[in-house]
């Protein structure tokens, strides 16, 4: 019993040295080697582009839930004008951010562990390195670029589609004044709930091509091991989106 | 000239190679022969970098590559090239870019001269017109074949070979330890080939050394291994059930 828990002790610790220098090295190698436009492009197009649909139908209906429960918590107070500010604040400051990071991590995280774990255990990394070339160069570094630009730039698509989908409920089906929407709106927020927005989105990215990446490289053996690694990265991803999400909210309001 | 001595490896407390010695001579095809399990493939990763003996020394050209910096292993890599057991191309490449991919990264070559260098060493494997194809289009043979291709075409000093015929049907097994012979004597680099190919390898091979229970039993000329009197060596050649080796 002690034996069992000595020995997963030593793994767990183990395993944050392995994740952290992983996250280390990948910084260094942004600043060193960032590898070529084309790879740090079609990771673009894979991690962004190829997310938009599913941000922005997820964003459209996250907005307009916003705005049917605003409306009739409002409602009660009387204050049904708020209604913008609700919804805008929520989504910039926290449901935007949060939201796009954990779809982005369903479509794209799972899919970056899913890759590098392949080329893994088809050895595909293994013939980079005899190749004397450092796969952090192909694999890694252009994903960690992408998700940092994706992410504050789905999050921004987010927001406004969002603030729409409210607009869309509130105003032209439950009769809020347009004006009062986005009026009170502009009135409420500040820069500062937009950068702290952006400051999120990009850490968010960071995560998830952290873990994803991570998780992928040291993949275990087999189909298997690579579903297990891609079921670990998105549940691991998510959850530390979550708690980081928290730890940056105390910091930054 | 590769050196090992004293190679100690273990796996999660298994022992995979016990006290290793081994000389691999310039300029020279050597086969590692040895029952499946004893850690042939261990031993191969060892040479290039890709595993770290537990203690014990790994020599290349006369520099140890143990426990090397990256950028220092990189710069001792440059003379391998690496054929491996399921061929590990780029499956998201084509033929053509798998074989371009190192001369690309390594290289300043214009895109002209990378195609022709490309189009040659695909000629020199036997393979014509398959540039545009995906290697999950191609044969477990044409596989093998692409990946020879990619593996001399930086002209390298020193070639591993991971098994390169498992899974291949006689004629093309025969084909590609022929290709072996015949690159090797185009090119002249030192070859390491990890096989079970018994009797075939004895033909390709100009040094055996057979692999077991984590030491070399014994190298010498393909003559030295077929006349052993070693037990385990004559029951592996003979593929006799009754022996030292036993079925795990």
């Amino acid at each position: 019993m002690v034996q069992a828990l000595g020995h997963a002790t030593i793994a767990l610790v183990r395993d944050l040295g392995r994740a952290g220098w992983f996250l280390l090295y990948s910084c260094y190698m942004i600043v060193r080697r960032p590898g070529s436009l084309v790879h740090v492009l079609k990771q673009l197009r894979f991690i962004g582009t190829k997310s938009l649909f599913v941000i922005v139908l997820t964003a459209g209906f996250t907005g307009m839930v916003l705005g049917l429960q605003g409306y009739y918590t409002l409602a009660k107070f009387g204050s049904e004008g708020m209604l913008g500010t609700a919804v805008a604040l929520s989504l910039i400051r926290e449901l935007g951010p949060v939201l796009a990071a954990l779809m982005v991590t369903g479509r794209a995280g799972s899919a970056i562990t899913a890759e590098i774990g392949i080329m893994r255990i088809t050895e595909q990394i293994d013939a980079l390195e005899t190749m004397a070339l450092d796969p952090f160069k192909y694999l890694v570094t252009p994903k960690f670029i992408a998700a940092m630009i994706s992410l504050p730039l789905l999050c921004a698509i987010f927001d406004v589609i969002g603030i729409y989908g409210g607009w869309l409920v509130g105003v032209k089906l439950l009769g809020v004044n347009p004006g009062a929407y986005f009026y009170e709106m502009e009135k409420s927020v500040v820069w500062r709930d937009v950068y702290s927005g952006f400051v999120k989105s990009f850490s968010f990215g960071l995560i998830i091509a952290w873990i994803g990446c991570y998780k992928g490289y040291y993949a275990g053996h087999g189909a298997e091991g690579v579903a297990k690694a891609t079921t670990e990265s998105v549940v691991l991803t998510s959850v530390i989106i979550l708690v980081w999400d928290y730890f940056l909210t105390s910091v930054l309001l | 000239m590769i050196t090992l001595r004293n190679v100690h490896k273990s796996f999660g407390g298994q022992k995979v190679l016990d006290g290793l010695d081994l000389d691999i001579p310039a300029g020279q095809i050597t086969a590692i022969i040895g029952p499946s399990g004893e850690g042939k493939s261990v031993l191969l990763k060892h040479l290039i970098g890709l595993l770290q003996p537990d203690s014990g020394t790994v020599e290349v050209d006369g520099e140890s590559i143990v426990d090397l910096r990256r950028s220092e292993l990189n710069r001792i890599r440059e003379k391998f090239g690496m054929l491996f057991q399921n061929v590990a191309l780029f499956d998201s490449m084509t033929v053509f870019e798998n074989v371009a991919f190192p001369l690309q990264e390594k290289t300043s070559l214009a895109k002209e001269e990378i195609r022709s260098r490309v189009v040659s060493a695909l000629e020199d494997v036997g393979l014509k017109n398959i540039e545009n194809k995906f290697p999950d289009e191609l044969s477990g043979g044409m596989k093998k074949r692409v990946g020879l291709a990619r593996a001399v075409v930086l002209k390298p000093k020193i070639i591993l070979f991971d098994e390169p015929t498992t899974g291949l049907d006689p004629i093309i097994k025969r084909a590609i330890h022929e290709l072996i012979r015949d690159t090797h004597a185009k090119f002249g680099f030192t070859a390491v080939i990890v096989t079970h190919e018994i009797p075939d390898i004895f033909d390709v091979a100009q040094n055996i050394a057979m692999l077991f229970r984590g030491r070399i039993l014994q190298h010498g000329t393909p003559d030295d291994i077929k006349n052993s009197s070693d037990p385990a060596i004559r029951q592996f050649i003979s593929g006799s059930l009754d022996g030292p080796i036993r079925m795990v």
